[in-house]
């Protein structure tokens, strides 16, 4: 869990704040934050997919799943415990952006 | 009429009706005012007076309401400043409007407190934050409170002074061709004038529900906020349009009449499957910051089919300029339309003549919604507000090019300056290039626009290095997200041993926008 906590972390502080550690809390929101927008949650999602071998679906894609170093880390558990499930679609299919 | 009135008057007419629904908390017009009042009564009693600058630094949020109304009920004037803006930034904020007091939240206050630490003029920092044990960072020489403390014991009712409608409610800092953000002076009676065309127009009710997606920092979201407490509706405020299926989910849930979006918004909703969603409740949305495309405008009505859709176009100096009548969509899909109403626009020469059907003026606006000016900077103002007809009335002159049609139907054909629209805020290339040449590698730096299908148009920086010296893309972006908003970081930066230079020794930007155009279609 710890390693998945920095590995999230060192994602974000290099994707979306340019490799300056902000010391931003595991539980704080990104969107209060401000600091993932359109473009950068489907970033995210790519990296999740790629890095944790999980799919992602479009239904996953709300705030509860995702806005917190926290959220990110329950919901890869949450995916992972479940491996039999393969979502038709990933949420990336048919993304321009 | 004051701006405060707006949140008044409905709390006096409708004091149990959900007013604000903001993430999982949804309040009454009853409890917003005891709010603000409580919180106006606390910023009286930290010694706020008449015309103080007041800077709210915070995310959209339930707090950002209460600060803004209490603001105002306490005879101040709110600034709002985005919540990605950087110390430096903020700091310049504060101390070029003097401001007495600063609102903030908890996961801003670490950057708040070093630019707060530099403004001398700052008597206050309240820090509101969800968290209830919040932990307090002291700032040297400031008296600094959570929230909580500040509404502590503070009484229910209105405070008893008022404003009258010529004094400043606000002030909304834009972006300048000089590439200072210039502070623009809105007075109570600007902002009402605007906030009572506008519902006009879009023949707001009670019954509407507004949800808005975009920073309150930024006028149109404000905006939102304030006709939708003027008529007694309900606003349904999110952080962002990042998720958005969970917006849409709440356009549905919520029964929301209105959406405003700006191009970017329409681009990201026409990529997704809207097969499956209807919005019996939506009546319309609205557009603006930039036209749409035509064929946006085409697949809008196919995917939201019985929404009316409102093409507009305004600037923060006047807030709205123009609208398009959603009816006048099929005959001119290009247009941002005309005046809204209590307000005239025409378009003139270089001289300030009128000029004829099909020709390019630069539009000039003429009614109550128009600024008192930039704040401290008589020479701006000056260039900004000319006298018109009337040698004792100022016009505003926008700096945009258009050409009308023979009934007066309005066509943006461009900017007189550089300044470049992305994601709806306007960004000035020179604020951008400040910073690049403020990087001690950096020997040239030029910042253009150049055409994105999401963003309208994005940044794009050109920079020569120091001799010997070696520069990332990275680093250099990091350089500049530490010092501007989000939205001003260059989404393209490209190296080049030496920039390209006109006969007069000016970086030749034509050149280089004819070559990233150039590359682009390669790439495409």
């Amino acid at each position: 869990m710890h390693r998945k906590h920095a590995e999230l972390r060192r994602f974000i502080t290099n994707n979306f704040l340019y490799g300056r550690d902000c010391s931003f809390r595991d539980d704080e929101s990104f969107l209060e934050m401000g600091i993932i927008d359109s473009t950068g949650l489907l970033e995210l999602i790519n990296f999740l997919e790629k890095r944790y071998a999980i799919q992602v679906q479009d239904a996953d894609l709300v705030p509860e799943n995702l806005d917190s170093i926290d959220q990110l880390c329950q919901f890869i558990e949450r995916k992972l415990e479940r491996p039999g499930q393969t979502p038709a679609c990933s949420a990336l299919q048919g993304q321009a952006i | 009429m004051q701006v405060e009135e707006f949140l008044e008057h409905s709390a006096d007419a409708y004091p149990d009706k959900v007013a604000l629904v903001c993430g999982a908390r949804r309040l009454t017009y009853a409890e917003i005012e005891t709010a603000a009042n409580q919180l106006a009564h606390s910023l009286v009693g930290f010694g706020l007076e008449r015309w103080d600058r007041v800077v709210i630094y915070a995310n959209n949020s339930v707090e950002t309401v209460i600060a803004i109304f209490a603001v105002l009920k306490a005879r101040g004037v709110f600034v709002l400043v985005n919540p990605t803006t950087k110390r430096d930034k903020l700091a310049y904020i504060l101390n070029n409007c003097r401001a007495a007091m600063l609102i903030t939240t908890g996961s801003l206050a670490r950057n708040a407190a070093a630019s707060a630490a530099a403004a001398p003029c700052l008597r206050n920092v309240i820090v509101s934050s969800p968290v209830a044990q919040l932990e307090i960072v002291p700032i040297a020489g400031k008296e600094v409170v959570s929230l909580g403390t500040a509404l502590e014991g503070q009484p229910n009712g209105r405070v008893g002074k008022r404003n009258i409608d010529i004094d400043l409610a606000a002030l909304i800092y834009t972006s300048g061709s000089t590439g200072q953000a210039k502070g623009v002076m809105l007075t109570h009676l600007n902002m009402v004038s605007a906030a009572t065309s506008i519902t006009t127009y879009l023949e707001n009710t009670p019954d509407d529900i507004i949800i808005n997606v975009l920073p309150l920092s930024f006028d149109y979201g404000l905006y939102q906020l304030l006709m939708a407490f003027k008529i007694g509706g309900t606003l349904v405020l999110e952080q962002s349009f990042t998720y958005r299926r969970t917006i849409l989910n709440t356009l549905v849930r919520e029964h929301v009449t209105g959406f405003p979006i700006v191009p970017t918004i329409a681009s990201i909703l026409l990529q997704m499957d809207l097969v499956s969603y209807s919005f019996p409740d939506l009546r319309y949305i609205t557009n603006t910051a930039a036209a749409l495309p035509i064929e946006h405008i085409r697949k809008l009505r196919e995917a939201f089919p019985g929404v009316k859709i409102f093409s507009m176009y305004g600037l923060t100096e006047c807030k709205r300029v123009s609208y398009l009548p959603p009816e006048q969509l099929d005959i001119r899909p290009g247009s941002v339309g005309q005046g809204m109403p209590n307000e005239e626009v025409y378009l003139v020469d270089e001289q300030g003549e009128r000029v004829g059907p099909h020709l390019v003026g630069e539009l000039v606006v003429r009614g109550a919604n128009v600024m008192k000016g930039y704040w401290e900077l008589p020479e701006e103002t000056a260039k900004a507000l000319r006298p018109g007809p009337f040698p004792e009335e100022k016009l505003l002159y926008t700096g945009d090019l258009f050409r009308a049609d023979e009934e007066g139907y309005l066509y943006f054909v461009g900017r007189k300056d550089d300044i470049i629209k992305t994601r709806g805020e306007k960004v000035s290339p020179r604020e951008v290039e400040n910073v690049l040449y403020s990087h001690p590698k950096v020997a040239e730096a030029a910042v253009i626009g150049v055409f994105d299908e999401i963003l309208g148009n994005a940044i794009c920086a050109f920079v020569s290095p120091k001799p010997g010296e070696v520069l990332s893309e990275l680093d250099l972006r990091g350089f500049c997200a530490d010092r501007l908003e989000d939205f001003m970081v260059p989404q393209i930066v490209q190296f080049r041993p030496t920039l390209p230079k006109s006969a007069n020794g000016k970086i030749a930007k034509r050149e280089l926008t004819i070559e990233i155009e150039a590359a682009e279609e390669v790439a495409a």
